[in-house]
Formats: structure tokens, C-alpha cells, sequence
């Protein structure tokens, strides 16, 4: 029964965070995009990028209005599901919990303004400031929960003295070690997950209806932009390995099934690992575990034998790590591949083949972060705060628990429904091209090639 | 100099105050928008209520999160207490919520208008405060049992206390009463006369209730938490202003004029009444788990987060002002003409 209750409160976590981080992921990257697409249509008076801005704006209330409710919900079950945990962490986290707060409080009150306010100012550029501190409200709220987590991972900022935590220092709990690589590498792969999903979305439009302007200059932007964000992530992901290799090394070591430490570790791609903890059907790049650790192909690298194995998190989290990573290199393969093909004279980059790629790469990014997310979680098994308190510590002892995960499947089937059935009806009423026509005349409606 | 745990809990009853002055507004237009949908009366307010709701409602969850991230921040112990007990009933708020704002945004920005949309979004207005209420009640003590260091909710108790009863019952009432009040005042700016006429009956007809069930609370608190009474009736004058406040509003709108002022005294009404009842609990903060020092995080998180607050506000007040000052108080976005 006590077992139950634990593996009930893990599941309903893991359910609303799994949940969440789609939605919450979207709040973060897509007002950048917004504000890029607004920016350039101001900028050029192109006002392709204008309808742009605004189609994205209207898509993305729905998305803002169930990230907005499902993170209400996993902020109330951080102390409903884990109040043991919040009773004793609560003393070194709040402050970031509390700024992040702040941070949604901000961005809530100028999405309200820039939703409501698109032809109230003559000068356009003050509208489009208004998409600034959304940005900046959405980018610190990711950056504040995330030193939450981080915190959960690298616990510092404070002393223990009987099983209590003292001497606390709320900064330094904020900027533990796995602060910098871990805002670094949500931020990004954020950024990279928006501009792959739209640029999906535009790539499905094409495929569905022939292509026109709107369209291409859509595509070409997003696609610019996954090329560039991808990169940036691909440098975080890499920064976030050293750190894993220095400061928690069996989390590296069990993605890798590196259990032997050892000098010029090899990097093990999939496979599967028979009895004697030995991988099999792999495919094996020579030393460079070690290279992606340290920068050194010589490199020792830290194994799971050397953390006892009761406290070694589970070995199938090597199958997310490298999902996340393939996923990480085949977006920008993608949208080169597009651009590669654009400068082709002969060839049409719009082509079925191409567009149903770019397609297939915005839920690839999507569950690039559901896999990311869920081998950092799982790769500090057993641990809820890593070294002072396990999961099983931290749930609550209610019997109900099993009830509300259920109770919570049934609701985020039906949100999830819903704004796919929402997000189709808004736009499938009012195509782009009837909606340019309507608000700015001079653009002609068939500039189709 | 006050202590960081009174200045602490001062915010966040003031923000709670907040909560319950800008979401009970929400809730009960929500509540309205689906009344007048059934009596046929929609064509004469919804569109009011939509352009006060559209561009706040999701400034309205921020309050409510800000009050329960800075409890758990300032009081951990209350998450400990109030987090094992309310797994249940906070569970279904959290539902309820979830429901609430994502079928607003279903329902407005989505093309489809639906009567199961807005009967949901109704119904939960007047079912989150009900539910919400129950930690009110759970602070007054004896519903919260610890054994083993198992921490559980006696049910039975709860839903045979006519205590917790009056409790929602106030809730609820007040809920509607704050809520017809600010639309009448909102649709007097926006000159709508039929609006006004409707919620103006709204207001009136929801100020008796209001009274009463607050009257009734209060009888019954003195027979559950005598402690509690005491202090309340040393601050009797805080409790005489608030029905003071009532009078004139009720007074005001039956006038039918300055209904700005008249929702300032409602506003002030609660303010009194809250604050004389929050004032009154000290020092619990859960009777007799949780009391405001013994409970309190380290001097350094308590700083820390006062700190915060200050930053905080200094950037939320002035963004505020700006919302309020687009929406609220621009007369053409008022009257539909933006």
C-alpha cells in the first residue's frame, strides 16, 4: 500500500508535468516568434509578417490559456502530492518559486494588452514593444522553475543539523551548479521547439492548399530559425553533458550504460543490454563518451559502479537520452536540407517529399522535449532533492492519490481535445489568405506561384 | 520594525484579499453570462462581460497562485498540514479551475459558441469558491487530524459542521453581490442603460443574502472556535465599518447613482470584514498546527522573499496601472469602440 501511494503520486506528476511542458514550452518559445514575424512585417511594411504575428497570436491564447491552468494545477500538487518535500525544501526554493511567479504575473498582464491592442496605436513599433515583455515575462518564469529543478539535482545554499535544513541562502540554492547548463538547455531547445512545430504547420498548409507568399515567407522564417536555435541547443546539450560528467556523473553514466570507469569511454548508441549489464546490438563510437564529458578523447569518465546500486537511476533512460540526441541533430539536418534544395535551381524545395519532413519535425521537436525532460527526471531516480531525500520519503500518504490520477487523466484527455478541436476550428473559419484580404486590401488575394 | 513574518502574511492576505475581489468579478460573470444565456437576457450583457473579461482573466489566476506559492514559501509547515489534507478538495478546485479558464478561452477565442461551454464556465464559478472556502474552514481547527504522523482530513466532521456550510453559503453569495456590483459600475462607464438595469437588479437582489450569510458565519465561528470570537469582537469597530460600507452601497445602488463609489464601499466592506477575521486568527495560521512564528522559513528565505515582493511590485504595480488604464479605464474600449 505505502509503495502504491508513491508510484501513484510519481505517475500523476509525471502525467501533469508530461501534460504541462507541451503547453508550457509553447508559452515560452512562440512570443519570440510572434515578435520576429511582427518585427519584420514593421520593418519591411510587409504585410505577410503582420498577418503572421497575429494568425500565431490567435493560435497561441488557446495553448496560453491550458498552459495557464496546468501549471496552476502542478504548482498546487508540489505541495498536495509531495507535501513532505515542500515542507522540508520549501525553506531553500521558494524564492525562485516565488519569481517565477512574479515573471508569470508580468507576462500575464502584457498578453492581455498585446492580444486586445493590435490597431490601437498609430505607431506600430509600440504594439510590437508590448510583445517584449511577454518574452521576458514567459523566458524568466522558464528560468526560475528551472533552478528549481536544478536545485533538486545539485542541492547547495544550505546546512543539515538533525534532518532539518539551516543556514540558508536562498542564492546560493538558486544558482546551484546545475543552474547555468540546465536554463541554457531549456531556453533553447524552447526556442528550437516553436520554430519547428510552426514551421510544420506552415509546411502542412502548403502540402494541403498550394503554396502562395504568406506561405513561403512563413516557411522560409521558421525555418531559418529551427537551423539556428538547433544550433545553439546542440552547444547546450553539449555544455549539459560536461556538467553531468562533473557534478552528477551517474546520470550521465546510466544514459550511456558506462558502468566501468575508465579512460576513453566509448559512446553507446541504442541497443539493448542483456544480464550481465553488457550492451548488445549497439552502435559504439570509440572514446568519444569521453569526448563528449570532458573534450578529451582521453578522458576518464566516472562508471555506475562507483555509486551503489540501489541508487542507481534506471538503466532505461540510455533509450531517451538518445532519442533526445537524434532528434537534436535531425532538425537542422532538415532545414538545411530545405535551404540546400531552395538554392537548387532545378529543384522545387516545395516538394511533397520535403514539406512532409518539415511536417514530421514539429512533433519530433516536441517529443524531443518530452524525452529530454523525462531522462533528466528519471536519471536522478531515486532521488527527489539528489543525496538528502528520496522520492519515496517526499509523497504524500493519502489513499486518495489513486483516485486523483485518474480524475486528472480524464481531464487533460478532455484539454487536449478540445484545443486540437479549437485550435482546427480558428483557423479552418478564417484562412489567411480571406483574413489579409479583409485587413489589408492592397494585398492581392491570388499571388499564388 | 515588524518581523518578516507579519509583514509576510500581511502581503498575502492582502493578496488574497485581491484574489477574492478580482475573482469573485470573474466568477460571478461567469455565473451571469450563463443566467442570461437561459433567460434569454445574453443579448443584453454578455457582450459587456466579455470585454471586461477577455484581456484580465488570466491576471485573475496570478493572484490566486501568488497566495498559495508565497504560504508555502513563507509557512512550509502549512504545506506539510494543508497539502495532506486538501488532496482531495484541492484536487477538484484544481479541476474545476482547469475547466474554468481553459473553456473561457475554448468559448471566446475559439468560433464556436456552445451552451455546455458557458453553463461549465457558470457553474464552475460558483463551485470553485465553494470549494476554495474549505481551507478557511480547515484553519479554524478540528478538522485535521494527525496520527503517526499521518496527517488526514476528517470528512464526516467537515460536512456536518454547519460551520463549513456557512462558509460556502458566504462564499458564494458574496461571490455574486461583488460581482453585480463592478458590472453595474462597468456598465454605467460604458453607458449601456439595459446592462445597468439588469445587473443593477442583480446587485440588489444579492445584497440581502450577503448580509445574512456573513451574519450566520460569524454564530456559528463563535460556537466552533471560541479563541477566534474573542478576538473578532475586540475588533468589533473593523467588523461596524464593514457594515457601515455595506449600507452605503446598497444605499447607493438603490439611488441609482455613483456607482464607482458604491463598489469602492463594497470593496471596502470586504476589506474590513476580511482583514477583522484574518486579523482575529492571529496567531494561527492553522488552529493549533501552524502558528505565524513557530511556522515561519529561515530569517534568510523571509528576507529573501520580502525582498521579492518589493521588486515584484515595483514592476507589477505600474503594469498594472497600464491594464487597467487600457481596459478599464478608457472609456471608448469601455463602450466597444476599440
Amino acid at each position: 500500500m505505502e509503495l502504491d501511494t508513491v508510484l501513484m503520486s510519481r505517475l500523476l506528476t509525471a502525467m501533469t508535468l508530461g501534460f504541462h511542458i507541451i503547453f508550457a514550452t509553447l508559452g515560452v518559445g512562440i512570443p519570440l516568434l510572434i515578435s520576429i514575424a511582427e518585427f519584420i512585417g514593421i520593418k519591411k511594411k510587409d504585410p505577410h509578417y503582420r498577418m503572421l504575428a497575429r494568425r500565431w497570436a490567435r493560435g497561441f491564447v488557446i495553448s496560453v490559456a491550458v498552459g495557464v491552468v496546468t501549471g496552476t494545477a502542478i504548482g498546487l500538487q508540489l505541495s498536495l502530492v509531495w507535501p513532505n518535500f515542500m515542507q522540508v525544501a520549501g525553506n531553500v526554493i521558494s524564492l525562485p518559486l516565488f519569481m517565477e511567479v512574479f515573471a508569470f504575473f508580468f507576462e500575464a498582464i502584457f498578453l492581455g494588452i498585446y492580444l486586445y491592442t493590435w490597431d490601437r496605436f498609430k505607431n506600430q513599433y509600440i504594439h510590437w514593444l508590448f510583445s517584449l515583455p511577454i518574452i521576458i515575462g514567459g523566458g524568466f518564469s522558464a528560468v526560475f522553475i528551472t533552478m528549481v529543478n536544478a536545485f533538486m539535482n545539485t542541492p547547495e545554499g544550505f546546512a543539515v543539523e538533525d534532518g532539518a535544513f539551516t543556514a540558508v541562502n536562498p542564492l546560493a540554492a538558486m544558482l546551484n551548479p546545475a543552474t547555468p547548463t540546465k536554463v541554457f538547455h531549456v531556453l533553447s531547445s524552447a526556442y528550437l521547439t516553436c520554430a519547428a512545430i510552426l514551421a510544420a504547420i506552415t509546411a502542412f498548409m502548403i502540402l494541403k492548399k498550394k503554396t502562395s507568399d504568406y506561405y513561403k515567407k512563413a516557411l522560409k522564417l521558421t525555418l531559418t530559425l529551427t537551423f539556428i536555435f538547433a544550433v545553439v541547443t546542440a552547444i547546450a546539450g553539449d555544455s549539459s553533458a560536461k556538467f553531468l560528467a562533473e557534478h552528477q556523473p551517474e546520470k550521465l553514466a546510466a544514459a550511456e550504460w558506462h558502468f566501468e570507469t575508465e579512460e576513453g569511454a566509448d559512446l553507446i548508441l541504442f541497443g539493448w543490454l542483456n544480464d550481465a549489464h553488457e550492451a548488445i546490438g549497439e552502435i559504439r563510437i570509440p572514446n568519444f563518451l569521453s569526448f563528449l564529458a570532458y573534450g578529451d578523447f582521453n578522458a576518464e569518465v566516472t562508471g555506475l559502479e562507483e555509486v551503489p546500486e540501489e541508487e542507481w537511476p534506471p538503466l532505461w533512460v540510455h533509450y531517451m537520452f538518445d532519442l533526445m540526441v537524434s532528434i537534436g541533430f535531425l532538425l537542422p539536418a532538415i532545414a538545411l536540407l530545405y535551404f540546400f534544395l531552395s538554392k537548387l535551381k532545378k529543384r522545387n524545395e516545395h516538394n511533397k517529399g520535403m514539406l512532409s519532413l518539415i511536417v514530421l519535425s514539429g512533433p519530433l521537436a516536441m517529443l524531443g522535449i518530452e524525452f529530454g525532460w523525462i531522462y533528466a527526471e528519471e536519471g536522478r531516480q531515486p532521488w527527489i532533492i539528489r543525496g538528502y531525500m528520496t522520492v519515496e520519503e517526499a509523497a504524500t500518504s493519502s489513499p486518495h492519490i489513486g483516485l486523483m490520477f485518474f480524475l486528472f487523466l480524464a481531464l487533460y484527455i478532455v484539454l487536449g481535445t478540445l484545443s486540437i478541436v479549437t485550435l482546427r476550428k480558428i483557423f479552418k473559419d478564417n484562412p489567411a489568405e480571406e483574413e489579409l484580404e479583409k485587413q489589408y486590401p492592397s494585398v492581392k488575394k491570388g499571388d499564388e506561384s | 520594525m515588524m518581523s518578516y513574518e507579519i509583514i509576510g502574511i500581511t502581503v498575502l492576505w492582502i493578496f488574497l484579499y485581491g484574489y477574492l475581489i478580482v475573482a469573485s468579478v470573474d466568477f460571478g460573470a461567469g455565473f451571469f453570462a450563463y443566467y442570461a444565456k437561459v433567460t434569454k437576457q445574453d443579448h443584453i450583457i454578455n457582450q459587456l462581460i466579455s470585454r471586461y473579461l477577455s484581456p484580465v482573466w488570466e491576471v485573475t489566476n496570478v493572484f490566486f497562485v501568488f497566495f498559495f506559492v508565497g504560504i508555502v514559501g513563507f509557512f512550509p509547515d502549512s504545506a506539510y498540514y494543508y497539502g495532506s489534507a486538501l488532496l482531495v478538495p484541492g484536487s477538484i478546485a484544481i479541476i474545476l479551475l482547469a475547466i474554468r479558464g481553459s473553456f473561457y478561452a475554448f468559448e471566446n477565442y475559439g468560433s464556436k459558441q456552445s451552451i455546455v461551454y458557458t453553463f461549465l464556465y457558470g457553474a464552475t464559478g460558483l463551485l470553485i469558491p465553494a470549494s476554495l472556502s474549505v481551507a478557511l474552514t480547515l484553519s479554524e481547527g478540528g478538522f485535521i487530524v494527525e496520527k503517526n504522523g499521518v496527517v488526514s482530513l476528517q470528512y464526516q466532521e467537515l460536512f456536518t459542521s454547519p460551520l463549513s456550510w456557512s462558509v460556502v453559503g458566504l462564499s458564494i453569495v458574496s461571490v455574486l453581490f461583488i460581482s453585480a456590483v463592478f458590472l453595474t459600475f462597468y456598465a454605467s462607464r460604458a453607458k449601456d442603460y439595459p446592462a445597468l438595469n439588469l445587473v443593477r437588479k442583480f446587485a440588489l437582489f444579492w445584497s440581502t443574502p450577503s448580509i445574512i450569510a456573513a451574519l450566520t458565519t460569524f454564530i456559528f465561528l463563535s460556537q466552533h472556535n471560541e479563541r477566534h470570537y474573542q478576538n473578532m469582537l475586540d475588533l468589533w469597530w473593523m467588523f461596524g465599518l464593514s457594515v457601515a460600507f455595506f449600507m452605503a452601497a446598497t444605499w447607493l445602488l438603490y439611488l441609482g447613482k455613483n456607482y464607482g463609489l458604491a463598489f469602492i464601499s463594497v470593496m471596502l466592506q470586504y476589506f474590513f470584514a476580511f482583514f477583522g477575521y484574518g486579523i482575529g486568527h492571529y496567531p494561527y495560521i492553522l488552529d493549533p498546527f501552524i502558528r505565524i512564528y513557530d511556522g515561519a522559513t529561515h530569517p534568510s528565505m523571509g528576507i529573501a522573499l520580502v525582498a521579492a515582493f518589493i521588486g515584484g511590485l515595483l514592476l507589477l504595480i505600474p503594469s498594472l496601472i497600464l491594464l487597467i488604464k487600457l481596459f478599464l479605464f478608457d472609456a471608448e474600449y469601455v463602450k466597444g469602440k476599440k
